[in-house]
């Protein structure tokens, strides 16, 4: 894992201000969608080898919700985005 | 060639020139009965317990690196069964009891310890909670102790009872748990299932899973097509890779932990000891160094190399439970993926495909795991039955709401 992260409204920031929620790739389904729908959402990962893209928050810096996308073998950060933008453009 | 201390004489008096190596290095057949997928301890004891209890010939194991060289050469060697949860006791009970008879059943030193394992608390809310857990330990038939502060201060006058924050008032005693040297059980079950004839096929890595009409029918790999009749995935840590080869869906992600020993020193701790006012365990090898844990890192990860802010995090943990720690040099640390599982517990389950069995999930606890594992897998593998014990560990249990969940954590891999 990378010593320092880039927050995009904090600037380089040591990886220990940041709390991992996990995968940003799952999307909350809807109140009435169907058992196997929330079962999914809730245990079923892809857990990939390689790109995988996050939900983290900036807990000891500007606190903002990030979206940031990184490899789980060689921990390389390719981008970190804030949620909301993301959320915006239609993406998660 | 049984191991004895006649065959040690013998062999000394003749320069040690005429031992043989403890297992075969086989090609891969074309086809096999059961091919088990992980060459780690839960895929030996798998491929053992098959040959031996339930009688199957025509077994392969077959491994992508060597033998054990995944997590069960990579952990703290712990072995314990004193869980809470019904689901999980009687399981890990009837590992602890195949432990105590292991080293004879596979004419193998493992140089098992029941040294006794130890959880601190540190006040009467976690006592509270520790009791229950003793409570519910005994309901399933196992001892566990209740220790006050005048008990542990005689047993273990290094900790650091006055602790302005945590101070320790007394702990939870099993004192059948204890270690288990973690290689020797590896190839204590390799040599073993190798003597009653299954193939262990190593530096032959899985890279498909081959299937016809919704069965599977062999395996892709670096050292070709090999067939099968049944296949079982014994890789935890991967399992979701090798599980994606045959489209499985799982509740898994793969986590890294980290794990550190020191120098020899003469022995100083006598126990397993675990710190309650946080995630940190540790032990002494017999060889002297003292071997000790923390949490997960908290991220997804392949790779086994941990986080320095988690290193940092662990020696303070250690520091604080036992001031001398500080003055203790460390030699080594290293790290292992763990597959962390949505309740943190493991999964031993068929899976939708019905002659495709799974292994797996077992986060941070597997090693002390490995018979019991390897014993249902192999019931599970060889009846198509789950074994009685196992019967709470399926694949299903998360869609249908039965969560075995021992930290109440909800469904969060890296809070496990």
């Amino acid at each position: 894992m990378a010593s320092l992260i880039h927050c995009p409204h904090c600037g380089v920031r040591p990886s220990q201000e940041f709390s991992i929620r996990g995968d940003a790739s799952v999307v909350r389904p809807a109140p009435e969608a169907s058992d196997e729908a929330w079962h999914e959402y809730v245990h079923i990962r892809s857990n990939p080898h390689g790109r995988h893209r996050e939900h983290w928050q900036h807990v000891a810096g500007c606190r903002r919700g990030l979206v940031v996308e990184r490899d789980t073998f060689t921990h390389d950060v390719f981008s970190v985005t804030d949620g909301a933008a993301v959320a915006r453009e239609g993406g998660r | 060639m049984r191991y004895s201390a006649f065959s040690i004489v013998k062999n000394a008096l003749s320069g040690n020139l005429d031992w043989k190596p403890a297992w075969r290095q086989p090609e891969p057949k074309p086809f096999y009965d059961v091919i088990i997928v992980g060459g780690g301890g839960h895929g030996l004891a798998t491929a053992y317990y098959l040959a031996k209890e339930f009688g199957l010939k025509n077994i392969a194991v077959l491994e992508k690196g060597y033998l054990g060289s995944g997590n069960v050469g990579r952990n703290t060697t712990i072995v314990r069964s004193n869980y809470m949860l019904p689901g999980n006791e009687p399981f890990y009970e009837f590992s602890m009891k195949l432990w105590e008879g292991l080293e004879q059943d596979l004419n193998y030193n493992a140089m098992l310890s029941q040294r006794g394992v130890i959880n601190l608390y540190h006040n009467n809310s976690q006592r509270d909670a520790y009791i229950r857990r003793g409570n519910a330990m005994w309901m399933e038939g196992v001892a566990a102790e209740l220790l006050d502060r005048a008990a542990l201060k005689k047993m273990l006058p290094f900790l650091n009872f006055d602790h302005a924050r945590f101070p320790i008032l007394g702990g939870l005693l099993q004192k059948r748990g204890g270690t288990a040297r973690h290689d020797a059980v590896a190839w204590g079950y390799a040599r073993a299932a190798d003597r009653l004839g299954v193939d262990l096929i190593q530096n032959c890595e899985v890279t498909g899973i081959r299937r016809e009409n919704g069965a599977v029918t062999g395996v892709e790999t670096s050292k070709g097509f090999i067939g099968c009749g049944k296949m079982g995935l014994a890789a935890a840590g991967n399992t979701s890779r090798v599980g994606q080869m045959a489209d499985l869906k799982l509740p898994i992600e793969s986590h890294v932990l980290q794990a550190f020993v020191t120098e020899g020193l003469k022995p100083v701790i006598d126990h397993v000891i675990t710190y309650g006012a946080g995630h940190f365990y540790i032990s002494q090898s017999d060889k002297g160094g003292l071997v000790f844990g923390g949490e997960i890192d908290g991220y997804n990860s392949y790779a086994q190399r941990g986080n320095l802010a988690t290193v940092e995090h662990v020696m303070e943990e250690g520091v604080s439970m036992i001031p001398g720690l500080s003055r203790v040099r460390v030699l080594r640390s290293w790290g292992g993926v763990m597959d962390m599982s949505m309740d943190g517990s493991p999964i031993i389950s068929h899976t939708p495909i019905g002659n495709l069995y799974l292994n797996g999930g077992w986060c941070y606890g597997g090693f002390k795991a490995t018979p019991a594992s390897g014993w249902c897998f192999a019931h599970l593998i060889a009846k198509d039955e789950t074994h009685p014990v196992a019967r709470f560990l399926r694949l299903d249990r998360f869609a249908r709401g039965y969560a075995i969940d021992e930290r109440g954590a909800g469904p969060q891999p890296n809070l496990h």
